[in-house]
């Protein structure tokens, strides 16, 4: 089957690869770039542990092949704040106790980064509709929900 | 890599898609994929090749002409939901996307897709049957039309040849202070539906009803119209007592059972759901009606 020349911008760089169409773009991410920040849980999904923005609308990269990312531009964990900084809303999971294994936290972080951007004041029901695409099993969701609110707080007081 | 080895085709040009699904073995269209790549990911799909029209411009965007809407079969579930002509000419359906899977699922997710995969379960397809839509269906042989009432033809199946695609779908636009309401019972706010009901009300003068339209989908093997309750509806000063009596109509569904829920339970819901569609129609359309249940 034939491989084909895909290249992709992912956290603005730009990586070019020959792949075969069925590797997903989880796969892609992972095991081509090393961006091992986005998680795989479910495979199929369901968990949303895999999410990341294409073109800067949230999307599962488990049900995607990299081939249909040929052009697109992918913000995954690793590009939500500059190397050895964290941004707004990570800040914000840490002081909130939004993660406690971490296994669902990038998805939840991609989520939340997109419904911020579009609704910068949500509403607690808001952030509940949003995260049902992305399941926690360990820290529950009230951790999670908090920061989310702390976070959209503190954006719109200028961010810090 | 989960799924087996395929090839994949990115035609540009809807003649160019047709072709290849036409010319190339074991082949099928991937829209957004929310439904399809799961099903590879399991190896319940397997395919020789894969027709991506993700790049195909001739299947976007939404136009309005004649009192119908038609939109694109490549438009993603939230570029409609977040549209301001699907608010204001459909809104039937603007609600029942929010009710379509997840964010994520619904920023790839299509109308076309959603409507071609045909779950039982899916709002979209409920949608397209309470409006009467027409489904515009590519092929090399040209296009042709289907309305809605028969291009779902059982669990899971279309009228859609192997080789045919959806191109766009059209809706009748109702008189601008036309009722509608939308409800769906599921465990969870983003899974399957249980059941649910789709209502549209035109109510003219003296709360007199026009028109009626009630689907319901999650109950039979593809969306149901239920019939009964629109003749019962129709001509009728609508009240409290007339939805109650519509929505008794759902008594004569034979709905699925599962592990999910019985076909009693289903019945039940659809009865519910049934009044109080119609009744947030009713509200919407300026009549003041109580709780039918």
């Amino acid at each position: 089957m034939g491989k084909r020349a895909t290249r992709v911008n992912v956290n603005g760089k730009s990586y070019a690869r020959v792949v075969e169409p069925r590797l997903t773009l989880a796969d892609f991410l992972r095991h081509e770039l090393n961006l091992t920040g986005t998680h795989l849980g479910c495979e199929h999904g369901v968990c949303g542990a895999c999410t990341v923005l294409v073109d800067g609308r949230s999307t599962r990269s488990c049900l995607m092949f990299a081939v249909q990312a040929n052009g697109a531009e992918v913000t995954t964990v690793e590009g939500l704040s500059p190397e050895g900084t964290l941004s707004v809303l990570q800040q914000a999971f840490i002081d909130n106790h939004g993660l406690q294994c971490g296994f669902c936290t990038p998805g939840m972080l991609i989520t939340l980064t997109e419904l911020l951007r579009e609704t910068p004041d949500p509403s607690e029901q808001e952030v509940r509709e949003a995260l049902t695409g992305n399941l926690c099993r360990c820290t529950g969701y009230a951790g999670i929900v908090a920061a989310a609110l702390d976070a959209s707080k503190r954006l719109r007081d200028g961010g810090s | 890599m989960k799924p087996a080895p395929f090839d994949y085709h990115a035609p540009q040009q809807l003649q160019e898609a047709a072709n290849l699904l036409a010319s190339l073995p074991n082949a099928k269209i991937l829209a957004g994929g929310q439904s399809l790549v799961p099903m590879m990911n399991f190896r319940y799909v397997i395919v020789d090749n894969l027709v991506d029209l993700g790049g195909v411009d001739d299947l976007r965007g939404i136009a309005i002409a004649d009192g119908w809407l038609r939109i694109g079969a490549m438009m993603r579930q939230r570029e409609l939901e977040t549209s301001p002509e699907i608010a204001r000419l459909c809104p039937l359906m603007a609600e029942a996307l929010r009710h379509v899977g997840h964010r994520q699922t619904r920023n790839r997710g299509t109308i076309g897709g959603s409507l071609a995969h045909a779950d039982p379960a899916a709002e979209l397809p409920a949608i397209c049957a309470a409006y009467d839509a027409i489904v515009h269906v590519a092929s090399v042989r040209g296009m042709r039309q289907v309305p809605f009432g028969e291009f779902s033809t059982g669990y899971m199946t279309t009228a859609l040849q192997p080789d045919e695609m959806i191109a766009a779908i059209d809706l009748p636009v109702w008189r601008q202070g036309h009722g509608f309401g939308f409800q769906e019972f599921a465990r969870r706010q983003g899974d399957f539906a249980l059941a649910g009901a789709a209502a549209l009300l035109d109510v003219g003068a003296g709360g007199v009803v026009r028109r009626a339209a009630l689907s319901l989908f999650g109950v039979g093997q593809t969306p149901l119209r239920l019939e009964a309750a629109e003749a019962r509806l129709n001509g009728q000063m609508l009240d409290t007592t007339l939805i109650r009596s519509a929505a008794a109509a759902a008594w004569l569904t034979e709905p699925i059972s599962d592990i999910h829920a019985s076909a009693d339970y289903r019945r039940h819901l659809a009865q519910v759901l049934s009044a109080r569609a119609l009744t947030d129609a009713a509200r919407r359309a300026g009549v003041d009606v109580a709780n039918a249940l």
